[in-house]
């Protein structure tokens, strides 16, 4: 088990670096002077020549990537261009506010599509299969950004139920229209999966002896089925969550939530470059993180794959 | 293995309502697309002072945006814009993809590590997130939405392309035209690629829709083809402060791509229950 963890973790360093590469590249890719571009317009020189220095841009390609390196290493990100604030401080600050947001609509995915699921696989065939299954096209086919915008004319502006937009200090009422604009993609693929691992498992044997014995139907599907089916929706789920930071963007921007993905689209519309490569990197490593994670407890929950001498 | 051909799975469609009106709305859509443009009555970037803000009607069938353009023809006109991207996106990443999956694939050993390495790290970036990366560091536009597209996508083809490979390249046809003489080349993309397409249809299908979602939020959040001209995700972004006031300047081009990006996606998992034989019951 630990020389599993050891192993994953250890490959998590090549692609950290390959994302570090991409980001370099794009970078490097930026219009005007990158060093004035990290440190910001308003830099002092000693800052201004600290980070030539570090970054060596005369220096050849991959010197100047072994600077950018140990700047990361460092948890310097650059400043923005327009604030002059350090961009990890920045990240740091907004983080919690998406991550807030990423768990509710988690919560809302998972809740709303393992239902949705168990119901189209049980009746199969039945309008509310079919139902299940117009909600789980759909979910996957509307654009963020325009749910967000329809919920909230509907929802907030013609019946008055809910706050248009903000954070109301942290009350719940504003959290329910971002999160249920963010979770629905996820809701339609957690829908689509537990259908598809639901009626696999309730074509086992083992559904078939519950059955037998004489078990309530209800305790058959969520003791026996559903169990036995949770693995690739967890999985689904975990790997959803560190990919949150990609609709947050679009959902933020509408809803006025301050976290990182509204952060992002300021640097956008700025075309502030420390900003956007910061969240673009931060998003990555994030994304990579929940990976391993996700990985690590698969290995954890499913005893099969634990049993299984490792390769 | 050709006769999926033979058994066009589009000639068949009538037993599948929802693929069959998925079929007609992109038949219309792709028509719209070439000869739409001609047939509306507005220039798509006339700006009409008079007539802002109007509410669907006679003269404006989807009504005009805030400075008084005719919604339905930039409607029609961003159906261009987004097919344009979407499918040539999906060209040119599952081109990119075949040609690094099959020499994955097929080369096996240090290629192959070097490959999926690069597959993997690409694909270590939640995608909106690296098109944004790319698109600003661009000057924003067509080819530069296309680029950003391709570039988030092709690693997700390549690894499904190489998949396919490592189980193609072990058929014992692989091995009996090698053994006539074949060149590498040909048993690649003459032997291999026919045989990996069906699948290959499949996964593009079902990845047109994203692509088309994926412009429509790169045009939101202004790294798309830029105003004035009409894209469906710059409407919807130019005109969101009028929601409550004007809701039609918003919902109309956010209907076109939902609707456009359904019926992608039931024409996809149609091709998919159809062709892939681990879908087929």
């Amino acid at each position: 088990m630990l020389s599993y963890l050891v192993k994953r973790v250890l490959l998590f360093i090549p692609t950290l670096l390959g994302i570090t590469i991409i980001t370099f590249f794009l970078m490097q890719a930026l219009p005007g002077d990158p060093v004035q571009t990290m440190a910001g317009e308003r830099a002092d020189p000693e800052t201004l020549a600290r980070i030539r220095a570090e970054l060596g841009v005369d220096r050849p390609l991959p010197l100047q990537y072994a600077g950018y390196l140990s700047l990361l290493a460092r948890g310097e990100l650059g400043r923005s261009l327009y604030t002059n604030r350090r961009v990890a401080d920045d990240l740091l600050q907004k983080f919690p506010n998406t991550l807030k947001l990423a768990l509710a609509a988690i919560l809302f995915a998972s809740l709303g599509g393992i239902t949705l699921g168990i119901v189209s696989a049980v009746r199969r065939g039945t309008v509310w299969d079919r139902l299940a299954s117009i909600l789980s096209v759909g979910g996957i086919s509307l654009p963020v950004f325009w749910l967000g915008l329809t919920l909230m004319l509907v929802f907030a502006l013609w019946l008055r139920w809910l706050p248009p937009s903000g954070m109301g200090g942290g009350s719940p009422a504003y959290l329910i229209l971002p999160a249920v604009t963010l979770g629905t993609y996820s809701l339609a693929y957690v829908a689509r999966i537990t259908r598809a691992s639901m009626m696999e498992a309730l074509s086992q044997p083992y559904v078939a002896a519950a059955r037998a014995k004489g078990l309530r139907e209800s305790v058959v599907i969520m003791k026996h089925a559903l169990k036995n089916s949770l693995i690739p929706i967890v999985t689904l789920i975990g790997l959803d969550l560190g990919s949150y930071l990609n609709g947050a963007v679009l959902t933020e921007t509408i809803f006025g939530w301050d976290g990182l993905g509204r952060y992002a689209l300021d640097g956008i519309m700025k075309r502030d470059y420390p900003v956007i490569m910061g969240v673009v990197l931060f998003g990555a490593v994030v994304f990579v993180a929940m990976n391993v994670l996700v990985d690590i407890s698969y290995h954890y929950l499913d005893p099969r794959v634990r049993v299984r001498p490792e390769s | 293995m050709k006769n999926w051909l033979k058994e066009n799975p589009l000639t068949d469609l009538q037993g599948n309502l929802p693929a069959l009106l998925a079929a007609v709305v992109l038949a219309v859509l792709v028509l719209t697309a070439f000869i739409g443009p001609f047939l509306v009555s507005h220039d798509p970037l006339a700006i009409d002072l008079d007539s802002l803000r109007r509410p669907p009607g006679r003269d404006h069938l989807l009504g005009t945006d805030s400075i008084g353009r005719d919604i339905l023809s930039r409607i029609v006109h961003g159906a261009r814009i987004s097919l344009a991207v979407g499918i040539s996106a999906t060209l040119l990443s599952l081109g990119i993809g075949v040609v690094f999956g099959l020499f994955a694939g097929y080369f096996g050993g240090r290629t192959d590590l070097v490959l999926s390495q690069v597959f993997d790290i690409f694909l270590a970036f939640p995608s909106l997130l690296l098109a944004i990366g790319i698109g600003a560091v661009m000057p924003p536009g067509l080819s530069s939405a296309m680029l950003a597209i391709t570039l988030v996508s092709w690693a997700g083809f390549a690894r499904l392309v190489r998949g396919m490979t490592l189980s193609i390249k072990e058929q014992t046809y692989i091995e009996a035209s090698r053994a006539i003489g074949a060149s590498t080349g040909r048993v690649l993309f003459r032997h291999i690629l026919p045989n990996a397409l069906p699948l290959l249809l499949v996964a593009g299908s079902l990845r047109v829709g994203g692509f088309i979602l994926l412009e429509a939020a790169l045009s939101f959040l202004g790294l798309g083809v830029q105003p004035p001209a009409p894209t469906w995700g710059s409407m919807i972004s130019l005109n969101r402060m009028y929601i409550n006031s004007a809701p039609w300047m918003v919902i109309f081009p956010g209907l076109a791509i939902s609707v456009t990006v359904i019926s992608f996606n039931v024409l996809g998992d149609y091709l998919r229950d159809r062709l892939d034989p681990r879908f087929r019951a």
